[in-house]
């Protein structure tokens, strides 16, 4: 249902009526597309921290890698249009004296294997992260603090020049996906389709996930984990398989923000980032899905106008926001909703 | 009752003295006289008389007369055009020129340039400057000028400063400034022309860790362009060859010393900050993100009470310390009772408030001093460094470091040890329940703990402001690293900390000369990471609240 009105609202403004009332302007449609990224990252997180009682709070790390990966195609794309005109080199590899390009950039060029890898790099490093931690049973406060330290030594990794993928200016001045122009209003509408339809599609598959016997597991895994293991579940490959699969979620909200952002740079990768996604959940209502997407959307409104209005109070907004709904609202803006509708 | 002059008094001694003519500024006694007239006379004096007037006044042994003799030598020795007075100015290169007093060594004004002539001097002059300058340094009773008086002449050693040298080896007691003068001596003699004392002399030099002296036995060891050795021979070739690769022993040994006090250093840092959350979290189970905003508080202490007391820069960094601590302590008592003391048991959403708490304090501090960086100035009793020998030094605020980082440390120990206090944080930390039962007050110790640490991380936090800059992301940027230290030595122990901090910064500094600082820090995260798997509960796993959580 929100899905559907997500859909709905940005199409009509943007090609119905011209420069009506109605009209979105092209920056109010990058605005939302952004705020959607955010509501799948926030959904990535609910799911297994909601569900499963992991709380990882290095999710950024996924989303910036998936950006990455993407912002790797769109420079690929960018060709001899650069400002230094070289055929194959993205522009801050002539500016930093590359000769060649590096062998990772291989493929890059093809959406099809750019498409694979943003999948498939937050998936392996999921899997590989997830399977040593679980393994030898990581929980609670040190699996945090460990994501913590993971997303920070990426970031670390990122702001080097000689990482191979922009130092601290990472990717931008991008021009055209799949030969659109990422300049016009069409692209960038279907751009925000695209990233609805994920949004949806993501999230029909953890209410599916969350639904079926997997989910009951999940819950159980999150309210007794030894209990869980004592039955007879294997509770490590059932961590594993959600970490991993909420790392693909990160990774495609990721790769959808950076076309329509225009820029990806290590900063991505800060422990903030990854922590504020935990915010949006917390305030949206932990363990419910669509309230991790509506968090995101909220604090991310707020942050958007509140930034403008008033730059001073957006930080004291935003803190007095967590501790309260952290002290007064355990299940967040939905469960205060759905409380009301009980109390009927 | 001390008679004090009252104001009509001194008007009138100050008036009476203005009918005089004359104010006098300093008693002349009789040495000033000579020492004066004597200085006048290298006005007109040609190049020969002049060295005659100098090592007479050399042998006045008039107290100033090493600083106009100095200043002399480096072309900074003046005579006003008007009055023919003699004076030193600071620096030659200035115009109007700094005037120093060749008598009190006083700063006496300034004057412009063209009202001043030089006194000039030869390089034959010069030579005499420097062996009289050197030999007053080295007469002088403190062992430190002496030093510097002979390092001094190392590097431009000829035929007097030897034969002062010489003359100075017999009747200097301390090592030090021996041990350097047989250096010097050495150096002279690899000149000479009889093997035995060349070989004597190369075995002296080895003993040295200078870099000037290495590259000096190097020089004759090396091949000369046209496939010649530079020295013809042999065994002195030889021998200064093995004295080169002893030297590089040795110089490569300090240097790891070096890094090794780096790291410590480096680890002394890490375990400052940490310690406060060893408490926090390691005792209490809270984690708190807004440590760093605690500690980012106590950098700020550090800046306030350094504007609010400008001329007392080196006390005011000792006020700063018990002051950052009730600061950050305060603060932490009050996030204690206000938030945190709802969440216990739920470590996850202590997580989300305070990291709210941080957001918040980092807008404060913001809103109060700007978004921009303060910059604490460090007093000099902490800059500078402490020089070991050739090839070690120790910064003094890398040391202080270190010292600081033990001070608190076994502070604290004790006061967790030896103190009522620290026997109910224990107690409740072990036991809760039992701990109420046996009417401890819970509710009191908790919000006690947690100032505790929060008051901690106000002292790192000074330490801090001399190590960088005072912003409102200070603590942004050392929350990460306090965590791992605590996780890494094991949460609930302090001593876990301690040695996981010290062995971090150790590691860094290792690993640093060969990956660079960024690369040696994402070795240091993965490798944790990694450890921690292998460990999930540190380096030493302790019962306590947060370990009976699971």
């Amino acid at each position: 249902m929100l899905a559907l009105v997500a859909i709905a609202v940005p199409v009509l403004n943007q090609a119905v009526p011209a420069s009506s009332a109605l009209h979105l302007s092209p920056f109010g449609i990058t605005l939302i597309g952004k705020y959607l990224c955010y509501g799948m990252l926030a959904l990535a997180v609910d799911l297994i921290w909601g569900y499963c009682g992991i709380l990882s709070l290095g999710h950024a790390a996924f989303f910036s890698l998936g950006g990455y990966a993407m912002g790797m195609y769109l420079m690929r794309q960018i060709g001899p249009r650069g400002v230094y005109g070289d055929p194959i080199l993205p522009d801050f590899m002539v500016f930093l004296n590359y000769k060649a390009l590096p062998w990772f950039w291989y493929g890059f060029n093809h959406i099809a294997i750019a498409l694979i890898m943003m999948l498939l790099v937050p998936a392996l490093l999921a899997g590989v992260f997830g399977w040593f931690a679980f393994r030898s049973r990581v929980t609670g406060v040190y699996f945090s603090i460990i994501t913590q330290a993971l997303t920070y030594a990426l970031m670390l990794a990122f702001f080097r020049n000689d990482m191979g993928f922009g130092g601290n200016n990472g990717f931008t001045d991008f021009k055209e996906i799949l030969g659109f122009d990422l300049h016009s209003d069409r692209t960038r509408v279907v751009l925000l389709v695209i990233t609805v339809v994920a949004l949806a599609a993501s999230y029909l598959a953890c209410r599916v996930i969350v639904d079926s016997r997997a989910g009951r597991v999940m819950r159980a895994i999150r309210d007794a984990e030894s209990r869980t293991r004592f039955i007879g579940y294997p509770v490590e490959s059932f961590k594993l398989w959600v970490f991993v699969f909420s790392a693909v979620i990160a990774g495609i909200a990721g790769a959808l923000y950076v076309p329509q952002i225009g820029i990806i740079n290590p900063s991505e990768f800060a422990p903030i980032n990854s922590i504020e996604a935990v915010i949006w959940v917390a305030v949206g209502g932990r363990g419910t899905l669509y309230g991790a997407i509506v968090g995101a959307v909220l604090v991310n409104y707020a942050k958007t106008y509140l930034t403008g209005a008033f730059p001073e109070v957006w930080l004291f907004a935003l803190g007095a926001l967590f501790v309260l709904v952290t002290l007064f609202l355990p299940r967040g803006i939905i469960g205060l909703v759905t409380a009301r509708s009980k109390d009927k | 009752m001390k008679h004090i002059p009252s104001g009509g008094q001194w008007l009138l001694f100050m008036s009476l003295l203005a009918l005089w003519g004359v104010v006098p500024v300093h008693a002349q006694s009789p040495g000033d006289t000579t020492f004066l007239s004597t200085l006048g006379e290298l006005r007109e004096a040609d190049y020969s008389a002049k060295a005659s007037i100098v090592e007479r006044l050399g042998q006045g042994g008039h107290p100033s007369v090493r600083a106009v003799l100095t200043a002399f030598m480096e072309d900074r020795l003046y005579f006003r055009n008007g009055d023919q007075k003699v004076f030193i100015v600071k620096s030659a290169d200035e115009d109007p020129l700094n005037l120093i007093d060749p008598l009190s060594l006083k700063d006496a004004g300034s004057a412009p340039a063209d009202s001043l002539t030089k006194i000039d001097t030869n390089n034959g002059l010069r030579r005499t400057l420097r062996t009289t300058v050197a030999h007053f340094g080295l007469s002088s009773p403190e062992v430190a000028v002496r030093l510097a008086a002979v390092q001094d002449m190392l590097r431009s050693l000829d035929d007097a400063t030897v034969a002062l040298l010489r003359e100075r080896m017999g009747v200097e007691t301390d090592s030090s400034v021996k041990k350097e003068i047989a250096t010097g001596l050495a150096l002279a003699a690899l000149d000479g022309s009889e093997r035995q004392v060349r070989l004597d002399a190369i075995d002296t030099l080895s003993k040295s860790v200078s870099q000037d002296v290495r590259n000096r036995l190097a020089l004759l060891s090396t091949k000369s362009s046209d496939g010649t050795f530079a020295e013809s021979d042999v065994k002195v070739r030889q021998a200064a060859a093995t004295a080169v690769q002893s030297i590089d022993h040795w110089r490569t040994f300090y240097s790891g010393i070096e890094t090794l006090f780096f790291g410590l250093s480096l680890g002394s840092v890490l375990v400052l900050i940490a310690i406060g959350l060893a408490i926090t979290f390691g005792v209490m189970g809270v984690i708190n993100m807004a440590h760093g905003e605690l500690m980012m508080l106590g950098a700020y202490t550090t800046f306030a009470v350094q504007s609010a007391m400008p001329g007392h820069i080196g006390i005011s960094i000792l006020v700063a310390i018990p002051a950052a601590f009730i600061v950050a302590g305060l603060t932490g008592v009050l996030m204690e009772r206000t938030i945190i003391r709802f969440l216990y048991g739920r470590p996850l959403e202590t997580l989300l408030a305070t990291f709210g708490v941080s957001l918040i304090l980092q807008q404060t501090v913001r809103s109060i001093f700007s978004a921009n960086n303060r910059s604490v100035v460090t007093p000099d009793w902490m800059s500078g460094s402490l020089r070991l020998n050739d090839a070690l030094s120790i910064t003094y605020n890398r040391l202080y470091i270190v010292i600081f980082t033990v001070i608190v440390f076994s502070l604290i120990l004790m006061v967790l040890k030896r103190t009522r206090i620290g026997l109910d944080i224990r107690a409740v930390s072990q036991n809760r329940a039992m701990a109420k039962a046996m009417g401890i007050r819970t509710e009191w110790v908790d919000a006690a703990t947690f100032g505790l640490g929060s008051g901690i991380a106000g002292v790192a936090g000074v330490a801090l402001s001399q190590l960088t800059n005072v912003g409102p992301n200070l603590g942004q940027s050392y929350i990460i690293d306090s965590f791992m230290v605590v996780v890494f030595g094991g949460v609930g122990n302090l001593w876990g900390s301690l040695i996981g901090g010290l062995s971090m910064g150790i590691v860094n500094e290792l690993l640093e000369p060969f990956a660079g600082a960024v690369l040696a820090k994402i070795f240091v995260l993965v490798a944790l990471i990694l450890f921690i798997q292998t460990r999930p509960r540190g380096l030493f796993p302790q019962a306590g609240r947060a370990g009976e959580d699971k």
